[in-house]
């Protein structure tokens, strides 16, 4: 399947919200209290509803959002692999949102002025909820991190567990580079901003960045973790095993 | 002044149809009463978000997968609104839920039958949200306050969850061969345990008559039960597919369905304890409470350690 830049841009991020909204959606029932469980899902909920839209847009020849997210196997899965990481304690998925909801927040907010009126107005809506995400998250890092000694050191291996597979998310590929430079997305500003936003946080909780920057790529280019294929196993399972069904 | 003539004064408020609220006088067996039943009915919320939340990730459509999420959400809500009306009467949530994981304290039946196919998911909004709804809205006329109140904001959300639960229904008995026996294979499944859910019949029933005397209760359980097959057996007809009872019939004369008798040993044996997934309801509760505590601890140590920055700020 040749895919436009647009396309591409667009399976990027939307692969990345249905991925992590689908992690996010493992807590339902299973959260420290009732009060994490509903804030869980409600990004879950956003997320994915954000896929959505992108899939409904790039959706072409009569296919639907279903059948790119059901029908599609890892290899032309776009997801960052910090997307795919297993939920780990509540700590560790609280800083690997975190993460993921300020790179987020910088990118739409750039795409907020893009020349593309799709992404534009998609922008404009989802940093809305993208902002409640970054504040949710980024209020809990703070909290477990300057909270007890325990918390605090679990938070701090979550922070090294997980901190190589953010480069990932300012490495572009060619398609990306000359999307970003075709909407006049300043991929510069978006990680200066990451940064001084992560370290402000991460600051705050009490927490130390880890030294290397050495990272794990590919998710991109459809290269994954392990852990991919077994969330596609789950979450394709019954969608594929009735192909004649039409309607659920 | 006696305590003869508050209990008077008590059920005068009540015989009026007046609502009782936290700071009113009631007697103890009221309040054991309601924080019985409130607490079996909030933890079956958050029981409740197991079975279902169990296909989320497998959910077929991405529209399907929002709205299944949105509706545990839903009930997490519930969860919360219980917890809190409970919470005037004296005990606390925390307390609560401790009660839930050692087995003290009960909840609905249903959740511990396991949901084994996408249609479970379906059977489930349709049935039980559905026996639920029946339930509610008797007692959105209960004497308690803050219950009534509570139950007026979740009765409105349990309809949307039931037309959901049919439609998907709907979608599986019209759809291929095999969607259509995997939706009477549910209905199979879930038909009994509904009827279940309403309790013990009347004359088994331990706490009934005080209750209905205080009015926690509306409708006794064999009335709710009726209600709700009289509702959804043209239900199930419109769906072209057949509940698991060969006694069911019609009576003509006074337009109420018949049904055979329940499996009242079956009944008992999952309340205490021996349904097919009592112990992995109980277990995953216990796992997330246990798990959950260096988090509440955290943000405890945190929120102590903000006010007294900012008392040290200040001086
Ligand atoms: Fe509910
Ligand atoms: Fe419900």
């Amino acid at each position: 399947m040749k895919l436009s830049n647009l396309e591409t841009f667009c399976l990027i991020l939307a692969d990345s919200n249905l991925i992590l909204g689908h992690r996010l959606s493992e807590w339902c029932g299973h959260g420290p209290e009732l009060e994490q469980d509903i804030a869980l899902i409600n990004v879950s909920l956003d997320l994915i509803g954000q896929s959505r839209s992108l899939y409904q847009h790039i959706a072409k020849n009569g296919e639907t959002e279903d059948d790119i997210a059901y029908l599609r196997d890892a290899k032309d899965f776009k997801n960052h692999l910090l997307c795919e990481i297993p939920n780990g304690h509540f700590g560790d998925t609280i800083i690997r949102q975190f993460l993921y909801d300020s790179f987020h927040y910088f990118l739409l907010e750039g795409l907020t002025k893009c020349k593309n009126n799709f992404l534009r107005g998609y922008a404009l809506k989802s940093i809305k909820e993208v902002q409640y995400h970054l504040k949710h998250s980024g209020n809990w890092s703070i909290r477990l991190g300057d909270g007890t000694n325990e918390s605090h050191n679990k938070l701090q291996e979550s922070l090294n567990n997980i901190w190589a597979y953010t480069p990932e998310m300012f490495e572009l590929n060619t398609p990306e580079i000359q999307f970003y430079e075709k909407l006049g997305l300043n991929k510069d500003k978006i990680k200066n901003n990451w940064i001084n936003h992560t370290n402000n946080v991460l600051r705050e909780a009490t927490l130390k960045i880890p030294e290397s920057n050495w990272g794990q790529s590919g998710g991109k280019t459809g290269q994954h973790t392990e852990h991919l294929g077994f969330i596609l196993a789950e979450m394709q399972h019954v969608r594929r095993s009735y192909p004649d069904a039409k309607n659920w | 002044m006696g305590e003869i003539s508050l209990e008077e004064k008590f059920q005068n408020t009540i015989d009026k149809e007046s609502k009782i609220e936290p700071k009113d006088w009631m007697p103890d067996g009221y309040r054991k009463n309601l924080i019985r039943q409130i607490s079996q009915h909030a933890h079956s919320e958050i029981i409740g978000m197991l079975p279902e939340g169990n296909w989320i990730t497998r959910a077929p459509s991405l529209m399907r997968k929002v709205s299944l999420l949105a509706k545990v959400q839903d009930e997490a809500g519930h969860g919360l609104y219980l917890y809190s009306a409970m919470e005037t009467l004296g005990l606390s949530r925390d307390e609560s839920l401790e009660q839930l994981i050692t087995g003290k304290a009960k909840y609905s039946s249903i959740f511990n039958y396991p949901t084994i196919s996408w249609a479970d998911i379906g059977a489930i909004g349709w049935l039980v949200d559905g026996a639920a709804i029946v339930n509610q809205v008797a007692l959105q006329r209960t004497s308690y306050g803050p219950y009534a109140r509570a139950m007026v904001k979740i009765c409105k959300e349990e309809s949307f969850h039931q037309r959901q639960g049919f439609e998907i229904m709907t979608n599986l008995a019209k759809g291929t061969k095999e969607q259509k026996e995997m939706a009477q294979n549910a209905l199979n499944r879930f038909w009994w345990p509904s009827l279940m859910m309403f309790g013990p019949s009347d004359k088994d029933s331990t706490h009934s008559d005080q209750s209905l005397k205080w009015k926690i209760k509306r409708m006794t359980n064999d009335e709710l039960r009726q209600e709700f097959v009289n509702k959804t057996i043209p239900q199930v007809e419109f769906l072209g597919l057949t509940v698991p009872d060969p006694d069911l019939k019609l009576n003509k004369k006074t337009g109420q369905y018949e049904f055979g008798a329940i499996n009242w040993e079956e009944f008992y044996n999952v309340i205490k304890g021996r349904g097919p997934c009592n112990k992995e309801r109980i277990a995953a509760r216990t796992k997330a409470q246990k798990e959950g505590e260096w988090v509440k601890a955290a943000a405890k140590a945190y929120s102590a350690k903000k006010i007294n920055r900012r008392n040290t700020k200040a001086a």
